[in-house]
């Protein structure tokens, strides 16, 4: 059974259709790249999935169960955790506090105070950010500010992570870094599926990946598929995807 | 370094709040009988203003509501103070104000702050009219007379719920509910996209502080034997445990308690010499406080004190 | 029968008239001024009383006085704005935190306002009376006073109207509601702007005022039952529609009419059972974005 399923997903803004009638799956257990031109609409399928936004028809169903419609407590609580593309954290918190809310309140809501700490700082240790633990979030660059948010979402202890265009602003020993970072998450069972402009990561990194655009899908297979795709290098890669590969 | 001095700090202040408490506690023993009034006051608004800050400090939504929920608790002890023993008209007050906060927060916590902060403005003047309007039409007379009680009890039952109000406060704000409230006023979406369920907890926080203003309102409603809605629903109620916040300062618990201190002190100094004056300078120092004082006193403090203790280290 | 409810529907719309002259001058407040004016009710009163004050000391007819009683209360909010919410809004963090501090800094000019009237004139209530005779439309009684008080709160209303959709100045402030730092890179002079609209929310609070005084009894302390009205006809009529505040007002003061016929002294628990049923269905309001 494929860990999220979405059917006829769409969503319009005003008079502007953002998703339209999109059908997506996913196994878990993979590593799907979703890329797309600018307003291709990617960033609105996450937020339809942690429901973010609400659909306006379609539905989704996360490990067989239909999660539209639902709070997006409730879809983090069952296993789905994301990141945003403005890097959501508590600014004037110190960063273990950042981690450690999602230990509290994620997949498991009972945790003891102590356990919760200890979950927190083995994050922290595996981003690498045990160093920064007691400073201000906002004190932070962003390279770590964009790994604190992605401990913070592993610290709700996700079978699906949603990764939002966590390399951009990152130069090329960040993109690196995080290449890395994902890999390790992978190695954690973890299904992750990632937004990204940064077409080396994307090749390198996916089996999979679909093309959005003006939010239809209009390509999706290997890497490789993808790129010698015609639809698609007419509408995006053009000679970006000789230039990244 | 530091850690030695925190070690010998934590059982030095403990031992210190208990000789306050302690101290407090027997001072009807001592103290002239205007001493106690004035003190039952102070921590009258030391309740309302902490329960205020409970919630309003670290989720950002301004309640305006403070006086409905002290109202409903006046109200309640004149109703059933003849019939019931005073401990149990206190907790319904407090409960039937829980009940009240309960439901203004699960019809407006769920939208955006500002509509939180109009319905809650405007609960005021509405139990005012609706409760007028009921003397008028339903039990025809206006106004109830409420069975007196010594001073001595009401400042006992007022002290009594500050402890415990000081123990929930310290409790929530220590516990992860207090982390997950703070993470609400940082950045809500985040927050609930972090499994939390934003919505019930501003709510159940919300509804917890407006029980402590109801039972304080009870408490008091004993104080003046005739009471009226335009007395028990009075805006004054509403403005001052914001600025006693906000002058104190709403970073730490113990802001507000100074903040409360000072300004019931300043109320009772000034009510008897400028009468009218009083509420206008109050409301003077809350746009100045709000300009210029923006973290309070206890922030002013911290601010100056680290400028201080920085200049000490730059020498060497 | 018909004389009935032409009655309470013509009741309802002089209530309406009001009701929507002093939600406009609010929206305007907020919804472009991004000022939670919960002070709002109380330059109301201040138009009131002084309308009162020139009307039994000088003799001066209310409605002319509206000519001195507007513009006065217009500078006053226009002078608050330049110091005060200016300064406020320069130290502000963000937006958000500017809008909580203003609402807040407005809840101690309540207080300062209220009491420098008490301090003036007294606590208790005032009256006059100004074109209290009764006037016959189909059948159905009507005082003078509160014909005219519609005619002049419909006159004012289209004028405004006409200003924001006419005049340069007008279109600036569409401008400035729509997305204020743009309007800046347009050559809008943003806080000029800004400060003129809180006035002209205050100008719409003096106008509301002097209408009321000429009908009601007045005292320093009304404003706040008319502020808490200003704010649920601004949700009725959605928040940052100028227009939805204006229809909003007739319709609440329809409802108030019909309430205040069935049940008086429940006016303002209808206008609050209303609220609520907004925010559970719709707190978009009416013309909301």
């Amino acid at each position: 059974m494929p860990i999220l399923e979405g059917k006829g997903v769409t969503k319009y803004f005003g008079g502007l259709a953002a998703v339209s009638n999109l059908d997506f799956t996913v196994e878990q257990g993979e590593l799907l790249g979703l890329i797309g031109p600018n307003g291709a609409g990617k960033t609105t399928v996450f937020n339809l999935i942690s429901a973010a936004l609400v659909p306006k028809s379609g539905t989704i169903k996360f490990k067989g169960k239909n999660i539209t419609g639902l709070k997006p407590y409730k879809i983090c609580r069952m296993g789905v955790a994301r990141t945003f593309q403005s890097v959501k954290i508590f600014a004037n918190m110190p960063v273990l506090d950042n981690v450690v809310l999602g230990s509290f309140f994620g997949v498991s809501t009972g945790n003891s105070s102590a356990d919760a700490v200890r979950e927190a700082t083995e994050l922290l240790e595996f981003v690498g950010l045990s160093q920064l633990k007691a400073t201000p979030a906002k004190d932070l660059t962003l390279a770590n500010q964009k790994r604190l948010e992605i401990a913070g979402a592993l610290a709700t202890k996700p079978e699906l992570l949603l990764l939002d265009e966590i390399m951009a602003g990152l130069n090329s020993t960040e993109v690196a870094q995080a290449m890395e970072l994902v890999s390790r998450i992978r190695d954690k069972k973890i299904t992750i599926i990632m937004i990204e402009h940064v077409m080396k990561a994307i090749m390198n990194m996916c089996e999979r990946i679909m093309v959005l655009h003006h939010g239809e899908k209009i390509a999706e297979g290997t890497p490789k598929e993808v790129a010698t795709s015609k639809k698609v290098i007419e509408v995006y890669l053009g000679e970006k995807a000789h230039a990244g590969s | 370094m530091d850690r030695v001095r925190g070690i010998s700090k934590r059982p030095f202040l403990l031992g210190l709040l208990l000789l306050i408490l302690i101290s407090l506690a027997t001072s009807p023993l001592y103290a002239a009988q205007y001493t106690v009034i004035l003190l039952t006051s102070i921590f009258m608004y030391i309740v309302i203003t902490v329960s205020w800050t409970m919630f309003s400090g670290p989720t950002g939504y301004i309640s305006l509501a403070s006086a409905a929920f002290f109202g409903v608790g006046i109200y309640t002890s004149a109703i059933l103070g003849r019939a019931l023993p005073l401990p149990f008209v206190i907790c319904i007050g407090g409960l039937v104000s829980f009940c009240l906060a309960l439901l203004v927060g699960a019809l407006t916590l769920r939208l955006r702050g500002i509509y939180f902060v109009m319905f809650t403005f405007g609960l005021v003047e509405l139990l005012l009219h609706f409760i007028l309007w009921w003397e008028v039409n339903i039990t025809g007379t206006t106004g109830r007379v409420v069975p007196t009680v010594s001073n001595t009890t009401v400042y006992y039952l007022m002290l009594i719920t500050f402890v415990i109000l000081m123990l929930t406060a310290y409790f929530i704000r220590h516990s992860k509910f207090g982390l997950a409230l703070q993470s609400i006023g940082e950045y809500e979406e985040a927050a609930a996209h972090r499994g939390i369920n934003v919505t019930a907890l501003k709510t159940i926080t919300f509804a917890i502080s407006a029980l402590f203003m109801g039972a304080a309102g009870a408490i008091m409603a004993t104080r003046w034997t005739y009471i009226d809605p335009r007395i028990a629903f009075n805006p004054l109620v509403s403005f001052m445990p914001v600025l006693m916040a906000i002058f104190g300062g709403m970073g730490q618990l113990y802001g507000p308690i100074i903040g409360a201190a000072v300004f019931t002190y300043l109320e009772e100094f000034l009510i008897t010499r400028f009468p009218y004056y009083y509420m206008l300078i109050f409301g003077i120092i809350m746009v100045v406080a709000i300009l210029y004082l923006p973290d309070g006193l206890v922030g002013l403090i911290q601010k100056l004190w680290k400028r201080i203790s920085e200049s000490k280290y730059a020498d060497t | 029968m018909i004389v009935r409810i032409l009655d309470v529907a013509i009741a309802g719309l002089l209530l309406g008239g009001i009701y929507a002259l002093i939600a406009v001058g609010l929206s305007m407040q907020y919804g472009v001024a991004r000022v939670l004016n919960i002070a709002h009710g109380e330059f109301i009163m201040l138009g009131a009383f002084i309308t009162w004050w020139l009307y039994t000391m000088l003799d001066i007819n209310p409605l002319v006085s509206m000519v001195i009683s507007g513009p006065l209360v217009f500078i006053i909010g226009f002078i608050l704005y330049r110091t005060l919410f200016t300064r406020l809004r320069a130290s502000s963090a963000s937006p958000a935190a500017f809008e909580g501090s203003s609402m807040l800094a407005c809840f101690g000019l309540l207080f300062i306002i209220q009491n420098v009237a008490i301090l003036i004139w007294g606590a208790d209530m005032k009256g006059y009376s100004y074109l209290a005779f009764p006037v016959n439309v189909g059948g159905a009684k009507f005082a003078a006073n509160r014909l005219v008080t519609l005619g002049f709160a419909m006159a004012i209303g289209l004028v405004f109207y006409l200003f924001l959709a006419r005049t340069r100045l007008g279109k600036a402030i569409r401008a400035a509601a729509q997305d204020p730092a743009a309007a800046g890179l347009m050559g809008v002079n943003i806080n000029q702007v800004l400060a003129l609209c809180f006035g002209f929310g205050a100008l719409m609070a003096g106008f509301g005022g002097t209408l009321i005084s000429i009908s009601y009894k007045i005292q320093p302390t009304m404003g706040l039952e008319y502020t808490v009205i200003a704010l649920i006809v601004i949700v009725l009529g959605g928040l940052g529609s100028i227009p939805g505040s204006f229809i909003g007002g007739l319709l609440l003061g329809l409802v108030g009419s019909i309430v205040t016929y069935i049940q008086p002294g429940l006016s303002l628990v209808a206008y609050y059972v209303i609220f609520m049923l907004l925010l559970l269905v719709k707190p978009t309001g009416i013309l909301g974005k």
